[in-house]
């Protein structure tokens, strides 16, 4: 009745709301903004931390002499763990990323809805959740000791097998994005599928799968446990990753934030700030990359 | 062979080479300079040849990920045989004394410490991981929201043992006294004070779980956000609609239409959480028993590989084999759980909704 003499539009500014109501909804809102508090504050913290105590520790001496054989003194460098993470990185990229995406062009070219693709497909994703260090052991049962010693191919086979699965999997779903239109206009150019495939699709996808590789390689290139049961040690530069023990930034952090010694964490400290401006260089790489992919989406 | 991606290492130059590429390879790639040879439409034998060739060489790749698997399984239990017959697998998992001098390996004290930290690290990571996706799905303006996933992108990019090292020699001497504080507030209270009971180091299963929890969240947060983006529009409008407020559109439209989906994504994490090594390593203490004290010292099954490997030798080393092998099927099996669980939940929601 009360409503017809009214009139007007109803009110919907949320003023009219029960205390109760209110009250809860904001409560809810700030509890949800704190989430995204909590998750910062790690990031800050971590990201301070290694950047001043890093930065004190770092300098061209650290990045390019040979590693302090004692714990307990000063001086010495990380050199020898830089390369050591390069190549090791980079020959588990060599490794992971042709198979890879080769996997992924058999997932969605191939294979499509069939059973035995929709298997692969889950194992990837199982694979994903492998623990590292399960990788490092299978290496170390399945090739470390079959040729009798640890050496840097050791550690690029582990973070190879750590690295497939993502390859696949972000490979797969860049490669979903091609447009069909694509691969019929090759193939009623007579190209066959393989060529279709290799100079049509692969192409076309090619910054996508690109910076999700990168991503994979990042992830990789922090690895710490396989490295450790694959790898060994050493002070000296190595870069035949063939023959002899090998090294890199993450075992190093490892062994020296183990030691109660000033010297040895001011390395681990320098170590990670190393490590981390790796890892973000090739982050950062990737996101550019995937940037200009958004354009070749449109 | 394709030369863009598939050769492309970590060498910088590529990179850009291969984004050059892709800027052309739109225009060129639909009219490849072809030979006469290749426009030749009869399949001649040579060219169905490429073909099937090519079709064997991917499949094989892919095949590559179930041989891998296959071999894990295969190789690293044959290892770990004789640790496992000397205890029996009962026995190598429920055992709970670990002293590898005397050729004696029961894990459960490591079991127990992977459970509990693990749970800690959820009980963290699941709420606020569920509040950081219901921010950026819900609350954040576009803008914002782009620098809060850049947030949760770069957690999930710091290596694990930098956090562990922040975690040792940066978080563990500073938390110790507010762990001392706190269990001396609950002290009068009955089970609380058996849980939380003082210690002498920060270096424990409570502090292990908290760094699990930051190493989960990126995981978990990533796949909620996914579940969420599946709830549809029209549900969250009709709760307006409705009058709710936007907690009660929350808790009534996007819960319970994402709660299949929330516990898959937790389950991952778990996975995740327990199968994590060097951060844990790093701050769990590195002892062998097994405590209801959440502020005492523990240790993992994956740390204790870690701890242990340069020092192993004979048995002890296949025993330490054998504690992967646990840990791997155990990781497998939550794995794949979890994944069905999402499936079965996006199916689900897909299925009612189109």
């Amino acid at each position: 009745m009360t409503t017809v003499t009214q009139g007007g539009p109803p009110d919907l500014s949320g003023k009219n709301l029960s205390l109760r109501r209110a009250a809860a909804n904001r409560a809810a809102t700030i509890g949800i903004g704190l989430c995204v508090l909590i998750a910062a504050f790690p990031l800050i913290l971590v990201a301070y931390q290694v950047v001043v105590r890093g930065g004190s520790a770092i300098g061209l001496d650290f990045l390019t002499e040979e590693i302090a054989r004692n714990y307990r003194t000063a001086g010495g460098g990380m050199g020898p763990a830089i390369v050591g993470t390069l190549l090791i990185t980079g020959m588990a990229a060599l490794i992971a990323i042709p198979i890879g995406v080769l996997g992924a062009v058999y997932l969605n070219e191939y294979g499509k809805d069939r059973p035995l693709a929709k298997f692969i497909r889950t194992m990837a994703d199982v694979m994903t959740g492998v623990p590292s260090i399960v990788m490092g052991l299978f290496i170390y049962v399945a090739y470390v000791l079959v040729i009798g010693e640890r050496t840097g191919f050791g550690g690029a086979l582990a973070l190879a097998c750590l690295m497939l699965p993502i390859v696949i999997r972000s490979t797969e779903e860049m490669l979903r994005l091609v447009p069909d239109e694509l691969r019929q206009a090759s193939a009623a150019l007579g190209a066959r599928k393989w060529r279709t495939t290799l100079s049509v699709v692969l192409p076309t996808a090619s910054s996508g799968i690109t910076s999700g590789s990168l991503l994979a390689v990042a992830r990789a290139a922090g690895e710490t446990a396989p490295i450790i049961v694959t790898v060994g040690l050493t002070y000296l530069y190595r870069p035949d990753l063939f023959a002899g023990q090998n090294t890199t930034l993450a075992a190093q952090i490892y062994r020296n934030a183990t030691q109660p010694f000033e010297a040895s964490q001011e390395r681990a400290w320098g170590a990670a700030l190393v490590l981390i401006a790796i890892v973000f260089l090739f982050t950062i790489l990737s996101r550019i990359i995937s940037a200009r992919f958004a354009i070749d989406r449109r | 062979m394709p030369d863009g991606p598939s050769g492309a290492p970590g060498a910088g130059g590529v990179f850009g080479r291969s984004a050059n590429e892709t800027g052309v390879s739109i225009l060129t790639a639909t009219a490849p300079p072809e030979t006469s040879e290749d426009l030749d439409l009869g399949g001649d034998s040579r060219a169905r040849g490429a073909d099937r060739s090519f079709r064997g060489l991917v499949t094989l790749a892919g095949l590559m990920v179930l041989v891998i698997l296959a071999l894990i399984l295969v190789t690293t239990t044959l290892r770990a045989m004789p640790a496992l017959r000397d205890e029996g697998l009962w026995g190598f998992i429920t055992g709970t004394r670990w002293a590898p001098n005397e050729d004696i390996f029961g894990t459960f004290p490591m079991l127990y410490g992977t459970l509990v930290t693990s749970l800690i690290g959820m009980i963290v990571a699941v709420p606020v991981s569920i509040g950081i996706a219901l921010f950026i799905t819900e609350i954040a303006h576009r803008r914002v929201r782009k620098y809060i996933v850049t947030v949760v992108d770069l957690l999930a990019t710091i290596p694990s043992v930098v956090f562990g090292l922040v975690g040792v020699l940066v978080v563990v001497p500073f938390i110790t006294d507010w762990y001392q504080g706190f269990a001396r507030l609950v002290d009068p209270i009955p089970v609380l004070s058996s849980i939380f009971d003082e210690s002498n180091t920060g270096r424990n299963y409570f502090t292990a779980g908290l760094v699990l929890a930051i190493m989960t969240i990126p995981i978990i947060t990533s796949i909620a956000r996914e579940v969420f983006d599946t709830v549809p529009e029209t549900d969250k409008q009709a709760a307006y609609a409705l009058g709710a407020t936007r907690w009660e559109m929350i808790r009534g439209a996007v819960l319970p239409h994402s709660f299949g989906g929330l516990v898959g994504a937790s389950m991952l994490g778990l996975g995740r959480a327990m199968g994590e090594t060097i951060a844990v390593a790093l701050v769990i203490g590195g002892s062998f028993h097994i405590s209801a004290n959440m502020f005492d010292t523990g240790n993992t099954m994956a740390a204790v590989i870690a701890q242990q490997w340069g020092e192993s030798t004979g048995l002890h080393t296949d025993a330490l084999v054998g504690i992967g092998v646990v840990l791997f099927a155990i990781t497998i099996i939550i794995n794949f759980v979890a994944r069905w669980v999402v499936r079965r939940a996006e199916t689900k929601m897909r299925g009612a909704h189109s």
